[in-house]
């Protein structure tokens, strides 16, 4: 067992004179943490405005002079490509795991504070290159936020021009980026735990980052291998992916590519990332669980072995994105098992959460309330995901909008939950203030019943065979009135929830300026950040000395204990608990 | 410890105090060895999806699919350049071992042998590139040679990120770095080129054979 921040110990930090050095080109793991945020959710800000556009077009069509069929495809794309890698990638890994990591484990920051900040500079690159392209002519790419070819770079494809080799040259930067964060993360992990800390011990927050960010190391690999191909493609006219074909009368010069080859590079990619965001999030809701429920999270070896299992089991389940394209029936066979075993290290999760909750002591504070509301939407998009992982089942609905209502459930509302969750229970501890909680609870339920109301009718939709992917629907059978009308509902819905997320944002700047002063622990949190010597905690985070760790970060409501809860530092001393939990 | 061992531990009791106390002050092997050791799984991830989508798109497997696929005319001076990537990586061995004593001359003259080789190697890619170019094997012409100058364009890269590592380890060592200071980069970068080559063996098996 190694523990290098003994060493670490005695090693002088670098402390920055100027302001500059502070808060611009800063080594420091917590402002770093803060500009990923800043610029994740500034990015993410984007998206949520184009999601509204685009809902106006499906609920009303036609209401936007502005938003003719490429400029809904351009928005769409843009709009689930923001969100899943820029924002929450970014939030959870470069944001809450630059901020976590160290503080979670007692370290003094990073192991390599320099590569960090490339890291943060070199993603801030890729996000202007990306919003570059809105400024380009022909406009951002409109391919679908999958960027199949060979639509994506044919001619015709809104964005054909430069959109794409922009949205092709970001991603491989922020490939870049996230390669020199993740590393940072899973070394400082493995080499820079303090005294005491095992890996057991570890907060299971930092378990969930750790292994998304292993996944992510490994999986961002196969995007970048797409990237580079199809930007050879478009820019060369190389054939790695593009088959021969006439676009609008013309023979193009491309031949023999396999459009297939793409997919299966880009969902070996997009499947574990769908836990890269997720296991993050399942990791800080049980620590919000146990923290404001007053109780230890129930089964904790349970719960890394799950994360550990699910990390493994993401790697052979990508296929199931695939199944309509026409592949052989025993690779659905195969993946559909695969994706189906998921669900069992999945449920022992939900079900050890619920435990957690059983008998505890339940403080409905704003950060509880997002958790609750997480395991809600969960388990709601985890359900349908039975569904869809099964082929037949999913062979119909592929096209229709039960789709986005499982894919939102489960990945758009869910880890955003936890982002608001995360966001309000770290903030005091971040910034030394405190929120206001009216405007908290006021933001949570409109966000919750919000978001509720726009995805759960979309699963109807579905049913009802409504295709997803359409510009608009104008009169057909197969859509009936009603349907319009829902559709008119979401949208109307979208607009009120995208407009409520300003009572956030002016929540937590107010208070940044004017809200009261918070205390180090105003939780009354067992882990090791909110310990520290200062709130918000100074450069070097501990003091002339690193703290030891004499327990796990789950001793709540200990029998016996003087409170009801006994932080990670203290040390045994008689009390503790002496039999299983 | 195992790692089965460290992933049972029961960590809700307060009895193994034992942790705190065993630990060994004198071991504490540095991040950068950990950092490098989790990139190589990065990059063979990278090289080895390559390698698949290579076999992938000549329609291994698959009869009928990649048949416009045309073998690239295998350069004789891809075996020279071959040769030269092993010089490097055996002349960075060399410095490794010269580091390990302390024998500080020898050590500069493994450096800048060894850049040496690998700028070499670099410029003779070069060449064959230039060769191939001129013989009409444009990227954009065949599957094959696409995937010859993307897999050689990412090596050298790789190989390019290696040489500014190195540069920082001989300027260090020419501006008068003791030896002990500057083992650590060596053995880093021999390591590290080691893996490079063996990633380039791989590749060059795979063309030569394909």
């Amino acid at each position: 067992m190694v523990y290098a921040t003994l060493a670490e110990d005695l090693k002088e930090l670098h402390h920055p004179k100027t302001w500059v050095g502070k808060y611009v080109w800063s080594q420091d793991h917590k402002v770093i943490a803060v500009q990923y945020m800043a610029t994740a959710i500034g990015t993410g800000l984007i998206a949520l405005v184009l999601s509204d556009l685009f809902r106006l077009q499906i609920g009303f069509p036609g209401s936007l002079t502005f938003m003719t069929p490429e400029r809904y495809y351009q928005f769409v794309t843009m709009h689930g490509m923001i969100m899943v890698i820029y924002l929450l990638t970014a939030l959870f890994l470069g944001g809450f795991g630059n901020y976590l990591i160290p503080l979670m484990l007692g370290a003094r920051d990073m192991v390599f504070p320099f590569v960090n900040m490339m890291s943060y500079w070199v993603f801030l690159l890729a996000v202007l290159v990306l919003v570059a392209s809105f400024f380009v002519p022909g406009g951002p790419t409109g391919a679908g936020w999958t960027l199949y070819p060979p639509q994506a770079i044919l001619p015709g494809t809104p964005g054909r021009d430069m959109g794409i080799i922009l949205m092709l040259a970001s991603l491989a930067i922020f490939i870049i980026a996230f390669t020199m964060g993740g590393l940072n993360y899973v070394v400082t992990v493995l080499q820079a735990r303090t005294r005491g800390m095992t890996l057991m011990r570890m907060p299971l927050s930092i378990w969930g980052i750790f292994v998304a960010t292993i996944l992510a190391l490994l999986a961002f690999p196969a995007l970048f291998v797409g990237a580079v191909m199809m930007l050879l493609d478009r820019v060369l006219g190389t054939s790695f992916f593009m088959p021969a074909i006439v676009s609008m009368g013309q023979q193009l010069g491309y031949n023999g590519g396999s459009p297939i080859l793409f997919q299966h590079l880009f969902w070996f990619f997009g499947h574990p990332e769908v836990y890269i965001v997720a296991l993050p999030a399942f990791g800080i809701v049980s620590d919000l669980l146990a923290v404001h429920a007053r109780k230890n999270i129930f089964g904790y070896r349970m719960m890394v072995w799950a994360i550990v299992i699910i990390g493994g089991l993401s790697f052979i389940v990508w296929a199931h994105h695939m199944y309509v394209s026409g592949m052989n029936p025993y690779f659905g066979f195969f993946f559909a098992t695969s994706t189906l075993i998921i669900a069992v290290p999945t449920a022992i999760k939900v079900y050890n959460w619920v435990l957690t909750l059983w008998k505890g002591n339940i403080h409905f504070t704003v950060p509880m309330l997002f958790a609750i509301g997480f395991i809600f939407t969960f388990v709601n998009g985890g359900l349908t995901g039975l569904f869809l992982g099964n082929v037949s089942v999913d062979v119909p609905l592929s096209g229709t909008y039960f789709v986005v209502a499982h894919f939102h459930m489960v990945m758009g509302v869910s880890p955003i939950l936890v982002v608001f969750g995360a966001l309000y229970h770290w903030y005091p501890k971040i910034t030394g203030k405190m929120w206001n909680e009216t405007l908290g609870r006021l933001h949570f339920w409109l966000t919750f019943v919000g978001t509720y109301l726009i995805y759960f009718p979309m699963h109807y939709l579905g049913f009802l065979g409504m295709p997803r992917r359409y510009y608009e629907y104008g009169q057909t059978a197969l859509v009936p009135h009603s349907a319009h009308m829902l559709n008119a509902f979401i949208t109307v819905v979208a607009l009120a929830v995208g407009v409520s997320q300003l009572i956030f944002f002016y929540n937590f700047i107010w208070s940044y300026f004017y809200g009261p002063k918070a205390e180090g622990n105003p939780w009354r949190a067992t882990s090791l950040e909110w310990q520290t010597p200062q709130t918000p905690p100074e450069h070097g985070n501990w003091g002339p000395k690193l703290p030891t760790v004499y327990r796990w970060a789950y001793d709540y409501s200990v029998p016996g204990a003087p409170e009801d809860f006994i932080p990670q530092n203290v040390p045994a001393g008689g009390t503790g608990r002496h039999h299983p939990t | 410890m195992n790692i089965i061992r460290q992933l049972t531990e029961k960590p809700w009791l307060v009895t193994d105090q034992h942790i705190v106390e065993d630990i060994d002050e004198s071991a504490f092997p540095s991040a950068a060895p950990t950092g490098l050791r989790v990139y190589f799984a990065v990059a063979t991830v990278l090289f080895g999806l390559i390698a698949l989508a290579y076999l992938m798109r000549m329609g291994v497997g698959h009869p009928g699919e990649g048949l416009d696929w045309r073998p690239m005319p295998k350069s004789p001076l891809l075996w020279v350049n071959t040769a030269i990537l092993v010089l490097s990586s055996l002349t960075f061995q060399w410095t490794r071992v010269a580091a390990r004593r302390g024998q500080r001359d020898r050590m500069v003259i493994g450096l800048l042998t060894a850049g040496f080789f690998s700028f070499a190697f670099l410029v003779g890619q070069l060449i064959v590139w230039r060769g191939l170019a001129d013989a009409g094997y444009f990227a954009m012409a065949n599957p094959a040679n696409a995937f010859f100058y993307l897999i050689t364009m990412l090596h050298g890269l790789h190989l390019l990120g290696g040489l500014v590592a190195w540069s920082r380890t001989t300027t260090n060592l020419w501006d008068g770095a003791e030896p002990a200071e500057v083992s650590l980069s060596i053995n880093l970068c021999a390591i590290y080129w080691h893996f490079l080559l063996v990633v380039w063996l791989a590749f060059f098996f795979l063309i030569m054979s394909t």
